[in-house]
């Protein structure tokens, strides 16, 4: 099948970027969208032009690698599939496809599709855990958890953090992020523990980064590779509410967002 | 990464206001005390229906609540003014969360009233003000003339004026739109969402919705056809 | 050189418990004081970062992809073994134990492996712990499931996504650190060579694969977990940025290689659609509980496979290995799929395909069962292959999947350079010659979160280490190594491109030295591999420049390393003058085709040195002695 690539070309954040058109004459419908771009950038090689930077790594739609906008969706027309696994076969004949790096100031530009994600990193850091080191475990079915508790915290915990739900949301929230991971652990009797603690931290550090607010529109678990879905967001915001009422200890500190590449620790 | 400076926050309460998911508690928590008031002065204005005596005579005793009455419109107020300004500093983060705008999003998941809540709040909050100053205050006079404490009379002379009725049927429909949203968000900010229960709560925001939209246009439209004069 | 393995001696029970009394200890004042470096962030490089960084370490952990979180660990679906017998069903260390050796063809040492099978339940108390969400009965008891040819039901899992929850716990303990301070987090960070110093491991140079800078960093010992070099094949299902450049310039610094020829093959994978395919999709092998595979009787049979009558059908694996079925190991399972569509029997357009059919399992447990079992991975092979696998059997074939061989490493995870610990999948230590289903996991956690800790901090208290920097000639000697190699590979501006040289490099692999090797095809591959480096070395064309994201520079020098490693692989296969595990020589088999392995040869750890471009690898052999588990044939018939 024939499709025409409109892609988004920047060479660096600093760098004007622009949309670029290659027509691709014989894309295989059985192959991904991503092999579809190594097609392209094998031909740009063989040419001695630069080839389109894109994130990828697993290509089975379970590391959070990839993602680009595909005609304004994140992640393309597929539902629940990333776009190492969606397929050219859900495109048309002769189709044109508009390609754009995910946008938002808390994932800024590197260079063509690959944007900056560490803001997710941060968010984690500053509570995305139970704070429990190696050797402090109890045995393991000491604590029980019901089936039901178990697969709430599993339907959470699928997040990939790919960012396509920042991506898709007309704020540019994190919110489903955030909360994927707040109810994933303050589910489970195991993360309950802190869970006052991580809310607050984790809200505080996704203020910090720059992430806009969720106005409970559904954009993000619309596109979600993993079909998150929105209830994790109320139980941030509960655990948040209750948090904010009852937290005794003094208010939390954020880590301060880096951009930069150079910063060093040594 | 590898630096985790450390900026201390302010004060409990400050947090809470400072962090967007606090904001939009605060704006759950008003937009609640408006919608109470939204079923309140509907039911109400449909006393109108019952003649002008009930309706006037209603008036009356709103006026006479004396302290009640201010008090509840500080509580409005304020709530609205809240409401406002979270909704502003929001609007503002939401922009510099994305300076560089898509060529091309397209809403796949989303509701038309939860994309429009920008645009509908603004303008019923404008009609609100005409509304105030229509029948509460009688600065704007449309029809003929106001007469402090006749209800009745003030309404229908006012209704019997195309466009204010046609104002005003905008202003409710816009209304039930930000509420066909808000309605089941406000639940969704302050933590409350449970799988089974909340498509129910989805469906009820809309009947509801609509139900207030009838509710209040029910009076233009009666006045305009001639039904209450 | 003599290599040491440094097995502890006394009864295997004790081993472990013995060792850990033995090493000494860092005092926990001075602990912040020794830097070190872990390069890799998955399981067993997150887990390992995080615990240093809990015992008080400076740890800096070091990853090339933009965030630690999606190292390829991450994709593994089918579980992690542990010997809780929480079934009640005979399970125990010692089975664990005794499997992993006998599955591992007998080429694994059993104190290493006795050690894992005694922490694998640990590493359930951790996990549960950290918050993963492993599947639960109802009355709130872990549950588990039989796996890859074991007896007994001793993994846990996590839906389809074991790899996923295991990593993202390791994952969140790391960035628990990095928020503590105790670990620096370096992503978008390659590390290309070693740094050697008076004979111990003092650094690594690195390459920011954003600013193109490269750069130096010290530390008193390094710890590298940078995963399998399955890439070798260019297919394969490894992640497409799996490379084994870490490991192999610190082979070529000095590390032994151990057992290369040593590749899995999995089972059951989406067999190859086109020349354009990037990598092979796994499926789980949990599939096989309740699929049957079969082919046609016929060969060449065209027809839709529902409209193959039963009698027309061969379930080769039912017929040949009665008491195991369609449950055999993994290498047992890929090399029978191999041999009958060798024999033209094989399904799909390219006819390199088996049927793994549901029907039966549909008809008997109803539809909603399977569903349960395994939508998602149905989902993802119609996501994939636009075939509803509810209605028509499932096309698989095998595909390369782990590599059981790695840089050397004794007991306590050292490689032949001082200062120098590999861990996870990159050593070589648990597996031998096959690894069973569910057992990475466990590996990469098990060295991670529980071995290193006590083995580096006897080294760190073991040793001293006299400051040093970048001006230290051996390390201006490594960074201008990879400063010239970048140069070079940015210069040549030749006619093909990196990806071209690497799909051929595969397919000689794969041809030559895949499922089944035999001497005179090694020795093929072995002269091409090297007519193929030549070439390029000299046509290669590299755009771009070296002072930003340039993926083609990366891939080029991974594909360099590759040729070296793939030569290695040759002539090690080549040397094992027999069949085991994942390693099958053609000219070694049983009468009935099966794996002949010759105890008496080769019962060793083929070590191998460099000795520079062009001179052929020396190698040691560190002889295997099996006290417990006693090698017999492998049988599952």
């Amino acid at each position: 099948m024939k499709l025409t690539l409109k892609v988004w070309r920047q060479k660096s954040p600093g760098e004007k970027g622009a949309f670029v058109t290659y027509p691709m004459d014989n894309v295989n419908p059985d192959m991904s969208m991503l092999e579809c771009l190594d097609v392209l950038n094998e031909s740009l090689s063989a040419r001695g032009e630069e080839p389109v930077a894109f994130e990828h790594d697993c290509r089975e739609g379970i590391c959070g690698s990839c993602g680009f906008m595909i005609n304004g969706v994140a992640h393309g027309p597929e539902r629940a599939t990333t776009v190492c696994q969606l397929t050219m076969r859900h495109f048309k004949d002769g189709e044109e496809l508009l390609i754009e790096p995910w946008r938002a100031y808390s994932f800024p530009l590197i260079k063509d599709l690959v944007v900056d994600r560490r803001a997710f990193d941060r968010i984690i850091a500053a509570g995305g855990y139970v704070s429990v080191s190696t050797g402090n475990a109890p045995e393991a079915n000491g604590i029980p958890v019901g089936k039901e508790v178990a697969d709430r915290a599993m339907d959470a915990a699928a997040c990939i953090g790919c960012g396509a739900c920042v991506a898709a949301c007309p704020n540019a929230a994190a919110a489903l992020f955030t909360g994927a991971k707040v109810a994933h652990l303050s589910v489970l009797p195991q993360g309950k523990v802190e869970a006052n603690r991580r809310a607050l931290a984790m809200v505080a550090q996704m203020n910090e980064e720059g992430f806009g607010n969720c106005t409970n529109i559904g954009e993000c678990t619309g596109v979600c590779p993993k079909s998150i879905p929105l209830e994790v967001i109320a139980r941030m915001n509960r655990d948040f509410l209750r948090a904010s009422f009852k937290r005794r200890e003094e208010p939390l500190a954020t880590i301060t967002p880096v951009y930069d590449w150079k910063e060093k620790t040594e | 990464m590898s630096t985790t400076a450390v900026n201390l926050r302010q004060s409990r309460a400050a947090a809470f206001w400072y962090s967007n998911t606090g904001k939009k508690i605060v704006m759950a928590v008003t937009g609640a005390i408006l919608f109470i008031f939204v079923i309140g002065h509907m039911l109400g204005n449909l006393q109108i229906f019952q003649g002008p005596e009930r309706i006037n005579s209603y008036g009356r005793f709103l006026h006479n609540l004396g302290e009640i009455l201010w008090a509840e419109r500080i509580v409005l107020l304020s709530a609205v003014v809240l409401h406002i300004i979270a909704t502003v500093q929001l609007a503002l983060r939401n922009k510099a969360a994305r300076p560089i705008g898509y060529s091309r999003r397209d809403a796949i998941n989303s509701s038309y009233a939860s994309r429009t809540m920008y645009w509908s709040g603004p303008i019923v909050l404008a009609f609100v003000i005409f509304h105030l100053l229509h029948l509460t205050a009688g600065m704007i006079v449309p029809g003929a003339a106001f007469i402090e404490g006749d209800v009745y009379h003030n309404v229908v002379s006012g209704f019997q004026v195309w466009w204010v009725s046609a104002w005003y049927i905008l202003a409710v429909c816009l209304l039930g739109l930000h509420l066909r949203h808000g309605i089941w968000s406000m639940f969704q900010s302050v933590g409350v969402n449970h799988p089974r229960y909340m498509p129910l709560l989805k469906q009820a925001a809309m009947w509801i919705a609509a139900v207030i939209v009838l509710g209040y246009i029910s009076i233009p439209i009666s006045v305009l056809l001639g039904l209450v004069k | 050189m003599t290599i040491d393995s440094k097995i502890p001696s006394g009864p295997i029970e004790k081993a472990w418990e013995k060792t850990r009394f033995d090493l000494k200890l860092v005092n926990p004042a001075n602990k912040r004081k020794h830097t070190l470096i872990v390069v890799g962030s998955g399981l067993a490089g997150a887990s390992a970062a995080a615990t240093l960084g809990e015992l008080g370490y400076n740890v800096k952990c070091f990853c090339f992809q933009d965030s630690p979180r999606r190292a390829h660990s991450i994709a593994a679906q089918g579980g992690i073994n542990a010997a809780k017998n929480y079934q009640n069903d005979g399970d125990s260390v010692y089975r664990l134990f005794y499997d992993t050796v006998k599955g591992g063809d007998f080429r694994a040492r059993e104190a290493n492996v006795y050690r894992l099978a005694e922490i694998s339940v640990h590493i359930i108390d951790q996990c549960v712990a950290q918050g993963v969400p492993f599947a639960r009965e109802y009355g709130g008891a872990l549950t588990n499931r039989s796996f890859g040819g074991a007896q007994v039901s001793r993994t846990f899992y996590a839906r389809g996504q074991t790899g996923q929850q295991l990593l993202l716990g390791a994952y969140q303990a790391l960035e628990r650190q990095v928020r503590a301070g105790t670990v620096a987090m370096y992503p978008r960070t390659e590390m290309l060579d070693l740094i050697v110093i008076d004979g111990k491991a003092r650094g690594i140079i690195t390459r920011h694969l954003v600013t193109g800078e490269i750069e130096t960093h010290f530390a008193d010992a390094v710890i590298l977990g940078t995963g399998g070099y399955g890439n070798v094949y260019y297919l394969s299902t490894n992640a497409k940025g799996s490379n084994a450049t870490a490991i192999w310039r610190a082979h070529k610094r000095g590390a032994l290689f151990a057992n290369p020829c040593f590749t899995q093959i999995h089972p059951t994978c989406i067999p190859v659609s086109g020349d354009y395919q990037s990598k092979l999709t796994l499926m789980s092998e949990s599939l096989r509980n309740d699929g049957r595979i079969w082919v046609p009787l016929k060969k060449g049979d065209k027809r839709p496979p529902n409209e193959i009558p039963e009698a027309e059908r061969d379930y080769y694996l039912e017929r040949r290995y009665p008491s195991f079925g369609n449950l055999v190991p993994r290498d047992v399972a890929s090399r029978n799929a191999k041999a009958v569509c060798d024999e033209g029997r094989g399904v799909g357009e390219t006819g390199l395909g088996v049927y793994l059919d549901f029907s039966d399992a549909i008809a008997r447990l109803g539809r909603h069962v399977i569903e349960e079992r395994y939508g998602n991975l149905f989902d993802m092979y119609q996501r994939i292959t636009d075939e509803d696998p509810y209605k028509v059997p499932m096309r698989i074939y095998p595909a390369i999947h782990y590599t059981m061989g790695g840089l050397w490493v004794d007991y306590l995870l050292q490689s032949t350079i001082p200062g120098l610990f590999v861990i996870g999948e990159a050593n070589f230590s648990d597996h031998g010659a096959n690894r069973l289903g569910a057992s990475a996991l466990m590996q990469g956690l098990s060295d991670g979160y529980f071995v290193i800790p006590y083995t580096v901090g006897n080294y760190i208290a073991s040793n001293k280490f006299p400051k040093v920097d970048a001006s230290h000639p051996e390390a201006q000697a490594a960074i201008s190594c990879v400063q010239q190699i970048t140069d070079k590979l940015l210069s040549i501006k030749g006619k093909r491109t990196v990806d071209s040289f690497h799909r051929e490099l595969g397919k000689i692999m794969w041809d030559y030295c895949g499922m089944s090797r035999n001497a005179e095809s090694l020795k093929t591959a072995i002269g091409q591999i090297r007519a193929l480096r030549e070439e390029y070395w000299q046509n290669v064309n590299v755009p771009g420049s070296d002072n930003d994201i340039n993926q083609s520079l990366e891939k080029a020098g991974r594909v360099a390393d590759f040729f070296e490693l793939g030569e290695l692989m040759c002539i090690d296969a080549l040397q094992r003058n027999e069949s085991c595990g994942g390693h099958f020589r053609e000219e070694y088999q049983t009468p009935d085709g099966e794996a002949q392995r010759d105890d008496e040869h080769y019962s060793y750890v083929a070590a191998w040195g460099w000795r520079g471009q062009g001179n052929s690898p020396e190698l040691f052999k560190e002889p295997l002695e099996f006290h417990y588990v006693h090698p017999s044939q492998r049988s599952y018939k």
